[in-house]
């Protein structure tokens, strides 16, 4: 399903987080946010996925603002994995954490049919958590949950995945099979990424918050550019295509110098002991 | 059961028995030759083992819900202060007796009014800007529980040593009064609130997996929370109403059956339900026979004779490392 994010502004506290942000996933793009901390990227999912109300703006998840749909309807669209998934999940199995998935589909009287097994059975088979469906999710290791959370939104048969730091404390190897089985899906995806390189590798488009508006948007090279990266992570870096095709960011020893990047700068004073002897 | 109605001050065979509930039940069969025996079986033991079932049954399933609703799996109608509300409304009944602004007001009904009283205030200060976030609502209860607790301690200093007791073996727990004529209203609470809060099991299963994730699954997990905490408070307050304030089975019921089949709400509710209602019914069996003829609050037992059972099942429980 196609993503459209209108002129949206959210405020949090009396403080405004999202200040006019405008945004397009295309059915079957996948499009990475990125930015520096607190910059609006996890407010900007909330919105997606029906938790935060936005103070105005839509977001239309295939032609409905998502605000307008009831939440279960929504839910059907919209499927996310998030950083909320914790202990409290012990004592459900993995399969019965897949099976959470079918919970928008269903009504109080509601029972599982052969649509939810066989969404259920097949979730399970794409992400490859079949050998420890059996299992407890707290016995799993980071890698296996996240793949666990991945099928249990797969499981919602939704038009539009929203993740959140899906691969954050995960190896290298486990994090490049995320990402190929999230391109495997085909499904439409809205990705928040702290990792530059791991967006860069994902994505088809990235589009750059920064204190709450966006800073840039479009394919990968031509948004990380050694201006961009300066202005708003505040490094000095070069972004290249190599041979094999991966894009690669090459990021210089140290941030870069005091009062050339904002929001940087203010943290990172030249009383700082540590730097002064550096 | 029926083992349960047979054994007592006085046995009875199980035939007998048998021929006595069936007699009543399905006016089947001819009624029993010894009116003493049938007074003992029909209108003191079955009321009695027939209560103990239900209030069981309904403390379990409370117990079960709160600790998803709060995600704290030490939650139970004690910790949310409800049994705290039921034993202060009972103690200013019993202590003030019929000259009070309570006067008309029986135990059964002061108790329920407590809990209810109590819950509705959890559910008040739990809650901020719409929002009952789980520890808030667990931090609202004890705090509250607290102060119901002192407010009855104060009310007790006053009472003489008769109230006392009674007070005491009101907040031990017993099915000891069981009549008739309690059974119908407890029976429909009992049965309705716990088949609606059956039917929210898979959306228990969804909030099990954070807020906000459950949010992303189509759930309105303010609503959900609110709903099933006025279920739960309901549900406790009728069987704390009739029964005092029993603990442990509220807490333990609920963990014994997710320890042995697991967490989804769809199979733990119902089984929690079941064995809680065993479980009491065999505890108040024990409570009138291992002290013949006297007989033991619930209270005492329930935890004796549980808590070793539960921990040797903690210590076996993989799941937990």
């Amino acid at each position: 399903m196609k993503l459209v994010v209108d002129r949206l502004h959210v405020t949090l506290d009396r403080t405004p987080v999202l200040r006019g942000v405008t945004l397009e996933a295309r059915k079957g793009d996948i499009v990475g946010l990125v930015g520096p901390n607190g910059s609006g990227k996890s407010t900007l999912l909330r919105t997606v996925y029906r938790s935060l109300r936005p103070a105005d703006g839509a977001v239309r998840v295939g032609d409905d603002d998502v605000w307008e749909l009831p939440p279960r309807a929504a839910a059907r669209r919209t499927a996310a994995v998030l950083q909320d998934a914790g202990g409290s999940t012990a004592g459900l199995t993995v399969a019965e954490i897949v099976a959470l998935g079918r919970a928008p589909h269903h009504g109080l009287l509601g029972r599982d049919g052969p649509a939810d097994h066989a969404a259920v059975s097949d979730a399970i088979d794409r992400c490859g958590v079949r050998p420890f469906a059996d299992r407890d999710y707290a016995s799993l290791s980071g890698g296996e949950r996240q793949r666990v959370l991945l099928a249990r939104a797969l499981a919602q048969e939704p038009g539009l995945l929203v993740l959140d730091e899906l691969t954050n404390h995960l190896d290298i190897r486990a994090r490049f099979e995320l990402l190929d089985l999230i391109r495997a899906t085909g499904v439409t995806t809205l990705a928040v990424l702290h990792d530059l390189d791991l967006a860069a590798r994902l994505c088809d488009h990235l589009v750059v918050l920064s204190e709450g508006t966006v800073a840039a948007a479009g394919p990968v090279l031509e948004v990380l550019t050694p201006d961009l990266l300066a202005a708003v992570f505040g490094v000095s870096a070069g972004t290249e295509r190599h041979a094999d095709g991966v894009i690669r960011i090459t990021y210089a020893a140290h941030p870069l110098a005091h009062g050339l990047a904002h929001g940087w700068s203010g943290q990172h004073d030249e009383d700082r002991p540590g730097r002064a002897l550096g | 059961m029926i083992v349960a109605i047979s054994i007592g001050a006085v046995n009875v065979p199980l035939g007998d028995v048998w021929g006595v509930v069936l007699h009543h039940v399905t006016g089947a069969g001819t009624a029993p030759s010894d009116p003493a025996l049938d007074q003992i079986v029909w209108n003191f033991r079955t009321p009695r083992v027939v209560l103990a079932a239900l209030v069981g049954a309904g403390l379990a399933v409370t117990g079960a819900v709160l600790q998803t609703v709060v995600s704290n799996p030490l939650a139970d109608p004690i910790v949310l202060g409800f049994s705290y509300g039921a034993t202060l409304g009972a103690v200013l009944v019993i202590t003030l007796g019929g000259g009070a602004v309570l006067a008309g007001l029986g135990v059964s009904a002061a108790a329920f009014l407590g809990a209810v009283a109590a819950g509705a205030l959890v559910f008040a200060l739990g809650q901020r800007r719409g929002r009952l976030a789980p520890v808030r609502l667990v931090l609202a209860g004890v705090a509250i529980g607290y102060v119901f607790l002192s407010a009855t301690s104060f009310v007790q200093l006053r009472a003489t040593p008769t109230e006392l007791r009674t007070v005491m073996f009101w907040m031990l727990g017993s099915v000891a009064g069981a009549k008739w004529d309690q059974i119908p209203t407890v029976t429909v609470v009992v049965l309705v609130t716990t088949t609606l809060l059956a039917l929210f099991g898979r959306r228990l299963n969804v909030l099990l997996a954070g807020d906000e994730s459950a949010t992303a699954l189509g759930v309105d997990v303010n609503r959900l929370r609110a709903v099933l905490l006025v279920l739960s408070a309901l549900l406790t307050g009728t069987v704390i109403a009739v029964a005092g304030s029993i603990g442990f089975v509220g807490l333990m019921i609920p963990h014994l059956v997710r320890l042995t089949t697991g967490a989804d709400h769809r199979r733990l509710l119902p089984l929690t339900a079941l064995l809680g209602a065993l479980y009491l019914v065999l505890v108040d069996l024990l409570s009138r026979t291992v002290n013949r003829p006297n007989e033991l609050p619930l209270g005492i037992l329930t935890a004796l004779l549980g808590a070793p059972f539960f921990l040797w099942l903690l210590r076996r429980n993989k799941g937990l490392d």
